[in-house]
């Protein structure tokens, strides 16, 4: 049933209204994504692409049960609009917000450990191109075209490397069963670790693409809970190999600032877990097909 | 965004660290004058740069007399310091602090920084101060004490006390350090810093402790509601083809080698980069045009690689999204004209509208080099970089 987004999942887009939001907006819903609103503070009452629009959260969950939110709201207003959608019940909070203060990221992930595990909302990104189940939804900013339904889970930092990769795989014949952007900042809501357990106990997911960059520590908890408990085959790269020390490469998390922290570090780490790596960003698709090739022989 | 050393003192100060008092000197003359207006008969001259080392790059000296001061001073003023945190190029010295010298009897390390894996503040001490944190890792990574802040509590007093007391402190230094660590911790917290850095922080010959030297860097997502940090920015101190390019909205980072490249997302121009290494090449910057990139914004971006005098082959790849492929099309070719393009530029297109895209490259008449595959473009990067006279 692929992860996080199906076709039946009820989605609505905070920052609706704005130009960026109605673009991406419309996008989903011509993608067959299904969007039962939108909010904006103020326009509450009036509608927008056939849904309505909502003052609150808490109103689109009581009245179309909004279960899913994609964030188009500027930094200021986005740590403050992540947990209204929290505290709503929302499921599923996508945040594509690039530029967000690291301590108001802080804030909301304390914020988010408010509530029991079973009630806790799942937030992915921010600064990230969002979540695509090809042919079923999406929620975020991604040509929807490059990938092909299948049975690959793909995970990583970038958005555009992630296009990458989903299409080096399509045109070896490789489709996508969910590929997740889980975003550029220091603070995410949602680590590698956390994707690779959903996709481990995903039926309808093989093998997993993981796409790292320098800095942080995420890549390696990630590598050391696959090597644990993980059965179905992970293919990694990691981008930066290039990158100097110290200097911040675009996402303002892709920085080398401490031990294990650089892309040789965690080609290391990851190869000792087990994890076939990609030697180089333009064999991520054909490094998967070896995998699962192999694996098709092994069965 | 990182501040200068007496910007750092003065904003610590005002929370309530002990800091030793100082004056800022714009010219030699300024600082003899503050030498005098100081008092005493030894004096330490601190070049104002934004990058640490800088007692070890000749950046920092003590002085005997107020005629040193100023002749020191005069040979610092306007100097490219070079420190091992620096590129080839340096920083240069246009400010100067001067500062009574102190009484050393014991040197301690304190920063504050963001810890990735607790998602929280970290204070990170060591009673052996004075040298870089990364060295203290190396060679004494046991006397480093970690500890984190819940931010929902902020840093709890006995939290502070143990940490003291860890560092060996004793009698009243104990409540001295409480002190500094809550009074670090409100300015990491209240003025979005990223980092707050004491080192060292000094126990006084009268077993005092006071901030010797002070670092402090701020996240820019957050100057939208700190201007009166953004004002501490120093433009001198940053290379200006990177702040040139974010003052147009694009994320550039300069590095060594020749091949300019031109990409969307950040993620993906790392790929390329190390794309290009491994075919043999180097890549002499990063660059992310960002998304939904107009035609001006591409020549800008061109502009910008252009600027560096050893980029002697352009690479473009997009792989677009919410970018369109004509636009950035449209960008290439108009760039091509308006510079007058005299290297060769490979351009490799993908996603949104690549079909339109390509169309306007082969339209154009240019002689641009095409690739269908990142592999592709890189190899055909290097290929096409010209080839050294023997």
């Amino acid at each position: 049933m692929a992860i996080l987004i199906t076709e039946k999942t009820r989605v609505i887009v905070q920052g609706m209204s704005g130009r960026i939001g109605q673009f991406h907006a419309a996008d989903m819903i011509k993608h067959g994504t299904n969007v039962v609103g939108g909010v904006t503070p103020g326009k509450g009452g009036g509608s927008l692409l056939d849904r309505p629009l909502f003052n609150t959260v808490r109103e689109a969950a009581e009245e179309v049960g909004a279960e899913a939110s994609l964030l188009f709201v500027p930094p200021p207003f986005a740590a403050d609009a992540i947990m209204e959608a929290a505290d709503a019940g929302i499921k599923t909070a996508v945040c594509v917000t690039d530029g967000i203060p690291a301590q108001d990221m802080m804030r909301v992930k304390r914020y988010l450990r408010r509530y029991p595990e079973a009630r806790k909302m799942r937030l992915i990104g921010p600064n990230c191109a969002g979540i695509i189940s090809p042919g079923k939804g999406f929620m975020g900013i991604m040509p929807p075209h490059i990938y092909m339904p299948g049975r690959v889970g793909i995970v990583g930092r970038s958005g555009t490397l992630g296009y990458e990769a989903a299409s080096q795989m399509k045109a070896l014949g490789i489709g996508v069963s969910t590929s997740v952007g889980i975003g550029g900042d220091p603070i995410n809501g949602s680590s590698f670790k956390d994707i690779l357990q959903l996709f481990e106990a995903d039926s309808e997911t093989d093998a997993v693409m993981l796409i790292g960059e320098i800095g942080g520590p995420q890549e390696a908890e990630a590598a050391a809970w696959a090597a644990k408990h993980m059965k179905k085959p992970v293919v990694a790269y990691i981008a930066g190999l290039s990158a100097p020390k110290g200097r911040k490469m675009g996402h303002a998390g892709a920085i080398i600032s401490a031990f294990g922290e650089s892309a040789q570090e965690k080609v290391e780490i990851l190869t000792a877990a087990g994890i076939t790596v990609a030697p180089n960003p333009s064999a991520m698709g054909e490094t998967m097909a070896r995998v699962l090739a192999g694996q098709r022989k092994a069965a | 965004m990182d501040i200068h050393e007496y910007q750092a003192k003065d904003i610590l100060a005002r929370f309530g660290v002990p800091v030793p008092k100082g004056g800022l000197a714009w010219s030699p003359e300024q600082a003899a004058y503050r030498a005098r207006e100081l008092g005493g008969h030894a004096w330490v001259v601190k070049a104002q740069v934004h990058a640490g080392g800088r007692g070890a790059a000749g950046g920092v000296k003590l002085c005997r007399s107020v005629e040193e001061v100023q002749d020191y001073a005069g040979s610092l003023f306007g100097r490219q310091l070079v420190t091992k945190q620096t590129d080839a190029n340096g920083k240069g010295v246009y400010r100067l602090w001067v500062e009574p010298a102190c009484d050393i009897a014991k040197e301690l390390y304190l920063g504050f920084v963001l810890d990735r894996k607790s998602e929280r503040i970290m204070i990170v001490a060591s009673a052996h101060g004075g040298m870089e944190i990364e060295d203290l890792a190396e060679t004494d990574p046991t006397s480093l004490r970690r500890m984190t802040i819940d931010p929902a509590a902020g840093l709890v007093e006995f939290q502070a006390r143990e940490l003291a007391f860890g560092l060996g402190l004793t009698g009243t230094q104990i409540t001295q350090m409480v002190t500094i660590l809550q009074a670090c911790y409100r300015a990491y917290r209240d003025l979005d810093a990223m980092m707050v850095e004491i080192n060292p922080l000094v126990i006084t010959g009268s077993g005092d402790l006071i901030a010797l030297d002070a670092k402090m860097s701020f996240d820019t997502n957050a100057l939208f509601r700190r201007p009166e940090i953004g004002e501490l920015r120093d433009r001198s101190q940053e290379d200006p083809r990177e702040s040139t390019a974010g003052d147009h909205g694009l994320a550039y980072v300069g590095l060594t080698g020749d091949i300019g490249c031109i990409i969307n997302g950040a993620g993906l121009a790392m790929a390329t980069m190390d794309m290009i290494q491994l075919a043999g090449g180097e890549p002499a910057n990063f660059l992310d045009i960002g998304g939904g990139a107009s035609p001006e914004r591409v020549v800008r971006a061109f502009r910008t690689v252009l600027a560096d005098p050893n980029v002697s082959v352009i690479l473009v790849n997009i792989f677009a999204g919410i970018n369109r492929c004509d636009w950035v099309a449209e960008g290439v070719v108009k760039a091509y004209r308006e510079v007058g393009m005299t290297i060769p530029v490979v351009v490799r297109l993908a996603g949104t509208n690549v079909e339109e895209g390509k169309a306007i490259l082969n339209g154009s008449g240019l002689p641009l080099i095409t690739a269908d595959t990142l592999a592709e473009a890189a190899d055909k990067a290097v290929a096409a970089r010209p080839k050294l006279a023997a």
